[in-house]
């Protein structure tokens, strides 16, 4: 569906995509993942053909660069909706229906689709980030696309909006669409995609399921074990301590530092020490 | 086929409509767009009524005094409105993001400059008209014998001047990397247009005793110059109070005296902009 070759972008001198590939078939889940600048948000702007690039890009068979033609199937989220303030919600989504060529009975279907209906005529202004996420992504399923490109929809979310938006998506992807999704987020790519390309200063570093892309990149994660009492933090301590696992206590427990694929030789050695795991977090 | 030859497709007037209209109520929603339109009309509706009827400007009586007096007004507010929302128009929204998320529609760059292009020219269209209008208004209620024909025409050149002003504005949008260099670009060009254009030019014809025939070109090269030559020579037929530049003119071209600088103003409108949509639907990144 998305086929990407040799594709270089420069900004000046500086080559901020290089030589990258990438294949997408369709309703396939696919993450663009890295820290800032690594030229995740590039290259969507190149598939959407909104900058010129060296390489060949080709979606559904359809060259990137004919913009017009190729940006019909594909609906972009961007990562906030930080304009069109003073337009109301309705007006933005007619208005983007409208350059679609759309009927306004799609206004009124995706916004229902979206639960959007009370706040049909807000200001984008008044909304919180997560409704503004939930009408950029509203806008972006107007035309019914197969293809979604979302340019990190959740980073600037907090946790509740985040997690409304998460689900929002899962719901998009089980749907069938093809998503396309930058983010610098594990635990985001870990629920949303089949594949993740982790990019760095505009390369392709790896290609993993995502399950395997924290032990691939040698990431380092955190086990937050909470504990009954101030008894069972030391007894925990010390049974990890004797396991030769790295660990400090907490708050309310303690804190362990594991690599991606050992997360349970620290569960196990607890339970063999007889102890009870009250409650336990990931932190990344 | 490349992403500019792509982006330079016979526009879809459809699409061109819904950008315009869109543009025009975005601006007319503005703050900065009622400033200037309050300034304009309150600033013109008070020239116009503080005319005193034994009094005259630039040689100028009755109506034409007070015509005289818009024509200052129009060379010094009309550029900066035209610059201002020209220069806001493409590096604002490439700044918030707003171009981008515009241009992930199935569009090409043509459709969107011109949709934008007009929403603003047809927002200067209100403030313009809207400002001679109230003049008009004032004027007719203070009794003064106001010439029609030569007010509309006044009307319409300020308007040729204010979308000449958001051709370039919208030039310095394309090349500027944010909005607070584009707006700053806008500002400058109106010093130098409005205010050292007029004063350099009066200093090197003084010091450098400058042929009147090459004074009236050199002005031409000024849009607000050239606009204040139209629309002094439709209230009279001459150019007599600007001296000898203005004899000179007249002398050389006689009745096409006035179709000549309206062309001249006509080409500002035109050369800018072209060069504006040129670079947006080029190779520049968005």
């Amino acid at each position: 569906m998305i086929n990407i070759e040799g594709l270089t972008k420069y900004y000046g001198q500086q080559a901020v995509v290089s030589e990258f590939e990438a294949q997408i078939a369709t309703g396939e889940s696919v993450a663009l993942w890295g820290p800032n600048g690594a030229g995740k948000t590039t290259v969507v702007r190149c598939i959407l053909g909104l900058v010129d690039y060296e390489g060949t890009i080709t979606v559904g068979g359809v060259n990137a660069k004919n913009g017009k033609v190729v940006r019909t199937g594909i609906g972009y989220v961007p990562q906030e909706l930080a304009f069109y303030s003073e337009m109301e919600v309705v007006e933005l989504l007619a208005y983007s229906a409208e350059l679609r060529k759309l009927d306004t009975s799609r206004v009124e279907e995706v916004l229902e689709t979206l639960g959007l209906q009370d706040h049909a005529n807000k200001r984008i202004r008044a909304l919180s980030g997560g409704l503004k996420q939930r009408v950029g992504i509203a806008s972006a399923l107007l035309p019914d696309p197969s293809i979604l490109l979302l340019d990190e929809p959740t980073s600037n979310l907090d946790a509740e909006a985040r997690d409304s938006v998460l689900r929002l998506l899962e719901d998009l992807r089980k749907e069938g669409r093809t998503l396309l999704v930058t983010s610098h987020h594990m635990e985001e790519v870990g629920m949303l995609v089949d594949r993740v390309i982790a990019m760095e200063d505009g390369k392709k570093v790896i290609e993993c399921a995502p399950t395997e892309m924290a032990d691939a990149l040698g990431l380092r994660a955190w086990l937050h074990i909470v504990t009954d009492n101030k008894e069972a933090t030391s007894l925990a301590l010390s049974a990890l301590s004797g396991a030769g696992i790295e660990a400090r206590e907490n708050s309310n427990g303690v804190l362990v530092e594991v690599s991606a694929q050992s997360k349970g030789t620290a569960i196990s050695t607890l339970y063999e020490a007889g102890v009870h795991i009250a409650d336990l977090e990931v932190w990344r | 086929m490349t992403t500019s030859t792509a982006s330079r497709q016979t526009p879809e007037f459809r699409i061109v409509k819904a950008i315009a209209r869109k543009e025009l109520n975005a601006a007319v929603n503005s703050r900065w767009f009622w400033l200037w339109a309050a300034a304009f009309a309150g600033l013109a509706a008070l020239l116009t009524s503080v005319a005193l009827p034994d009094s005259s400007v630039d040689g100028y009586v009755g109506f034409g005094r007070t015509a005289a007096s818009l024509v200052s007004l129009v060379q010094i507010i009309v550029p900066m409105m035209g610059l201002t929302l020209g220069g806001l128009s493409i590096a604002g929204p490439r700044e918030t993001g707003a171009l981008r998320f515009l241009m992930s529609h199935p569009i090409t760059r043509t459709e969107a400059f011109v949709g934008t292009y007009l929403g603003l020219a047809a927002a200067l269209a209100v403030t313009t008209f809207g400002g001679f209008g109230l003049a008009g208004l004032v004027a007719i209620a203070q009794g003064v014998p106001a010439t029609t024909a030569s007010f509309v025409w006044i009307s319409v050149l300020s308007w040729l001047l204010a979308i000449a002003m958001l051709g370039v504005g919208m030039l310095v949008s394309t090349v500027a990397k944010t909005s607070a260099a584009a707006l700053g670009g806008a500002v400058f060009l109106w010093l130098i247009l409005v205010f050292l254009g007029d004063l350099g030019l009066m200093g090197t014809a003084v010091a450098t005793r400058m042929p009147v025939g090459v004074l009236f070109s050199v002005a031409l090269f000024n849009p607000t110059e050239a606009f204040r030559l139209a629309a002094l020579s439709s209230l009279s037929g001459s150019l007599d109070v600007l001296g000898p530049a203005g004899r000179f003119a007249v002398d050389q071209l006689g009745d096409n005296l006035l179709l000549f600088l309206a062309l001249g103003l006509g080409l500002w409108a035109i050369v800018p902009t072209m060069a504006a949509w040129l670079r947006f639907t080029g190779k520049s990144d968005i």
